[in-house]
């Protein structure tokens, strides 16, 4: 159905071939079978115990771990570094609440190991702002009332400026398209589709 | 003493003044604290919906590196769940399954990818039994509740006789109307972070009520309420489902006493489809009699819902039928059936959300069979008093809602044929119904405390569940107190703050709203005492009513050179701050009125007669609210009660698995909710209305009226356009081919 298939695609491409080995090599694990899974690259050790070091460039700060493979994005930002910003809704690419941005392109960071970003640039909603200077669309979100409870919001904000740099939304039927991997049970969808139009068409007035 | 109106901050369109907090992810919700030596738990839920566990093996989890414990109804210090009041909650007290998702242990770990393993190892065999799962199969066990239903009001109600009122009739309508299981879902999942300090116990949890939540856990533990704080100052959602203390906070302070360490669990989406309550299936009989006219001579709303085997909660879908329409024959009925699913819970205007879908088609179906416009066949039983308590209304605007709501829709066009109106192939339909819902006010109380350097701290327990209350709050302080709202520190969510109500029932603003407002305008006199009777003020001698209050001055009416800041009086005695508390609590203005918001949902759907595809595209919602305090979050939470509503019309349905009662939709996925592409522009539309009686601040709650009517709006549109009526939620399109 449509709207199952909106849901999923924010996550598909975030699902690489790392993450379904390391995944399978897990829920094996916990299910207690005892197949061994052959990782597809030789430093991810196969037990999901053992520690790695990883390296991570979060909102221009360099990020030493030691880490389990297994952990994921959104986990590492959430309870190793204290980067509370990014929220947990679902832990499945279904709601889009931890929607972070990886090289510019907006993921959600509760599908994808952490250890698969090594030298990528991540940004996070803690990222976003300059000093005590919103980013426009932080700006925008607060004008327009686009969020109530505010827990979708980092997930909804960091997912238009992905989308903003996407260069793919011309309407506000685009914008509504295009926010539906980001569910807000509060329902600010009218004024988060506000706030993103009002973005989307300064930048277009300041390239003219 | 006035602060002058024409400067009121209450009503201005204000951003929230949480807003930078939330949009830069500083504001921290209640999973988001960094406590020192926080260790993690996650709970283990049952897999069967009734038997006793046989086994349970946890030495496999146990191995996992970082495990700190198991604990389940062998190891599990005792505790009594039904201590408290509320919720009665299974606490691995026994080897008791009594639904499917029933928490049965609890697994701590160092990391939450520990915890998560150890928890898939635990083995457990039961010994299963046959679960009642399905309302059809046992509507002859359904029983009258023991319990009321909200305003402490019987279950059943009779004014005259329906039998007497449908012999009459010339038309009739009746009709059975069904809706699902929904679950809340709100964003952020059910959290809670447990830190002992010797034998006090900190909470942070994601509570609607954090003094509810302080006396459950208090009780249920066998502490002193006084050595239990709970601390909410972010809650990422809740309609409802936050409202109780469930079991997992519970287990949480259960655990971190075990492990001596604070614990910090968080439900997985999955896991809050059974133990975290959700809007319980019913099935509802609605009699409509008329004569030709469209007067109703009869009207009955009989309603059976489900609960658990051992705990009840009664969706209360019968209690709008009594009060909105003028009728002189009006039986109500609430029965219920217990089911071998979690205990059932209030969810966004419980009762009147699933009821209004009931109630309201069945008056669309009334209009048709009559052939009267289905506006007109409401106005013609407007009730001009509340035929149930048989007292005036404090203020209704119902009338204006239907006439304005009306007008910007563009009503008058309509041609009512069903299948009359296309675009192209697709069909289009017009719908419209009643929305209301009560005036709510609890005590409540507050502290307001003027400091030297000019600017203002308010406390006052409560919650801000995204409905604006710190924002609100600040407003009503700010005139109170006669200072900018930027000058303004309101703070809440914490049981070390003055007692307030649970944000339910659209209550906060009514009930902290008249709190604060109380205590401001102490503080406010307190401090003008001092000048007015100060020989070195400019202000001595003066009465009370000569001064205004503003910016943080007062000045003599007459002679605005005679000025004083708060400051400087506050300094010349030697004070650093000035404070006032009050205790707000309702009067007796429930004795003489009757209270609620009135509202009329308009909507247009579009349904591809191939797919049978319903897509909303228009909406229009009027509503008489009382005075607004702040038009542009009052404008969001009116969306935000539409946008649910249109969840519950055309989506949302807990699917339960027929055997074990697992839930099979159990994920964001598979449970459907409205995402952006599913809502269109939203049309709010508030109708002036100034209420002198409901309470000193003048408003009526704004939080749930969205909801109300919106399904019924919704199927009656789906009526007009395809001439198929729709009586069974989710109204999804294999209902229309
Ligand atoms: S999509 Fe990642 S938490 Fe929901
Ligand atoms: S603001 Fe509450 S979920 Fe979007």
């Amino acid at each position: 159905m449509r709207l199952r298939f909106r849901r999923r695609r924010l996550g598909q491409f975030a699902i690489a071939g790392t993450v379904g080995a390391v995944l399978a090599g897990f829920t094996k694990q916990a299910m207690g079978q005892s197949t061994p899974q052959t990782p597809s690259k030789p430093e991810v050790p196969a037990d999901p115990n053992s520690y790695v070091d990883v390296e991570l460039q979060i909102n221009g700060k360099e990020q030493m771990l030691k880490i389990e493979p297994r952990v994921t994005l959104l986990d590492v930002l959430r309870e190793r570094l204290d980067l509370t910003g990014t929220k947990k809704g679902c832990d499945h690419g279904q709601c889009g609440a931890c929607t972070v941005l990886v090289n510019g392109r907006r993921i959600n960071s509760c599908l994808t190991f952490a250890i698969m970003h090594r030298g990528a640039e991540i940004t996070t909603i803690e990222g976003l702002a300059k000093g005590n200077t919103l980013h426009p669309m932080q700006a925008a979100f607060v004008a327009h009332d686009a969020f109530q409870c505010g827990y979708c919001t980092p997930g909804q904000i960091c997912s238009a400026v992905g989308l903003v740099n996407e260069g793919h939304a011309q309407s506000d039927a685009d914008i509504r398209e295009l926010m539906s991997g980001n569910i807000c049970r509060c329902g600010a969808y009218p004024n988060i589709v506000t706030a993103v139009r009002e973005v989307l068409e300064g930048k277009k007035n300041a390239a003219v | 003493m006035n602060s002058s109106d024409m400067k009121s901050v209450v009503g201005k369109p204000l951003n929230r003044v949480d807003g930078h907090a939330k949009v830069t992810g500083a504001a921290r919700y209640s999973a988001e604290f960094p406590v020192a030596k926080l260790v993690h738990g996650v709970t283990i839920q049952s897999t069967i919906a009734s038997g006793k566990i046989a086994q349970i093996d946890t030495r496999a989890a146990e191995r996992v590196p970082g495990v700190l414990l198991v604990m389940t109804h062998l190891n599990a210090p005792k505790v009594s769940g039904e201590a408290g009041g509320d919720r009665k909650l299974p606490l691995l007290q026994d080897n008791q399954v009594r639904y499917s998702g029933q928490h049965i242990g609890v697994v701590v770990a160092d990391t939450f990818e520990h915890a998560m393993q150890a928890a898939a190892l635990v083995n457990i065999r039961y010994d299963e039994e046959q679960p009642a799962l399905h309302l059809k199969e046992h509507l002859d066990q359904a029983y009258v509740p023991q319990g009321k239903i909200p305003r402490d009001q019987p279950p059943d109600s009779a004014h005259g006789s329906v039998e007497q009122g449908l012999a009459t009739a010339a038309v009739k309508v009746e009709q059975t109307y069904t809706t699902p299981i929904e679950n809340h879902n709100p964003m952020e999942p059910h959290a809670t972070t447990a830190v002992w300090q010797g034998d006090r116990l900190l909470l942070y949890d994601a509570t609607q009520g954090v003094f509810g939540a302080k006396k459950k856990v208090a009780a249920v533990l066998g502490m002193p309420p006084e050595n239990v704080r709970i601390m909410s100052y972010f809650v990422g959602g809740g309609f409802g489902c936050k409202g109780s203390t469930w079991a997992h906070v519970v287990l949480t302070a259960m655990a971190a006493r075990q492990v001596n360490r604070p614990v910090k669990l968080v439900l997985g989406r999955m896991q809050m489809f059974g133990p975290v309550g959700f809007r319980p299936e019913t099935m509802q009989q609605v009699s409509l009699g008329a004569t030709r006219e469209g007067n109703l001579t009869a009207l009955r709303h009989a309603g059976t819902s489900i609960t658990s085997t051992f705990d009840e909660f009664i969706e209360p879908v019968a209690k709008t039928a009594r009060m909105i329409y003028a009728c002189p024959h009006i039986e109500t009925s609430h029965r219920l059936v217990r089911l071998n699913v979690g205990t059932p819970t209030y969810m966004r205007a419980p009762g009147e959300a699933s009821g209004s879908f009931a109630l309201e088609s069945a008056m669309d179906e009334l209009a048709y069979a009559l052939k009267i416009d289905p506006i007109e066949l409401r106005l013609r039983n407007y009730a001009e008093f509340d035929p149930d308590k048989k007292l005036p209304w404090s203020s209704k605007s119902l009338r204006e809602c239907y006439q304005q709501g009306a007008a910007r829709f563009g009503w008058q066009k309509r041609n009512p044929t069903p299948r009359s109106m296309r675009d192209g192939n697709t069909l289009i339909g017009w719908g419209m119904a009643t929305a209301t819902y009560p005036t709510n006010r609890s005590p409540a109380s507050a502290i307001a405390q003027i400091k030297a350097d000019g600017t203002a701290v308010v406390r006052s327990g409560s919650q801000d569940i995204g409905t604006g209350t710190y924002t609100v709050m600040t407003q009503i302080a700010a005139d109170a107190l006669g200072l900018p709202a930027e000058q303004i520190q309101f703070e809440l969510g914490d049981t070390n703050l003055p007692e307030t109500p649970v944000s339910g029932g659209s209550q906060t603003a009514a009930s902290v709203g008249s709190a604060v407002h109380l205590a401001g305008t102490e503080a406010r006199s307190k401090l003008l005492q001092l000048a007015l009777m100060d020989q070195a003020s400019p202000l001595y001698g003066a009465t009370a009513e000569d001064v205004i209050a503003q910016n943080g001055r007062f000045l003599l009416k007459n002679k605005a050179a005679n000025a004083e800041t708060y400051g400087a009086i506050l300094s010349r005695h030697g004070l650093k701050t000035i404070e006032a508390r009050a205790d707000a609590k309702p009067g007796e203005e429930k004795d003489k009125y009757s209270m609620h918001s009135f509202g009329a949902q308009f909507v247009e759907v579009r349904v591809n007669p191939d797919s049978g595809e319903v897509r909303v595209s228009r909406w229009v919602g009027a509503f008489g609210v009382g005075r607004l305090l702040n038009a542009k979050t009052a404008n969001s939470q009116l969306i935000g009660g539409i946008v649910y509503g249109i969840g519950m019309a055309l989506m949302e349905h807990t699917v339960m698995d027929p055997n074990r009662g697992r839930v099979v939709n159990a994920d964001l996925a598979e449970y459907h909710v409205p995402v952006n592409a599913d809502v269109p522009s939203i049309d709010v539309i508030f109708v002036d209305e100034q209420d002198p009686h409901v309470n000193p601040i003048g408003v009526k709650g704004i939080g749930e009226i969205g909801i109300t009517g919106s399904a019924a709006a919704i199927a009656n549109a789906v009526y007009h356009a395809t001439g198929q009526r729709v009586r069974d939620l989710p109204l999804t399109l294999d209902k229309l081919l």
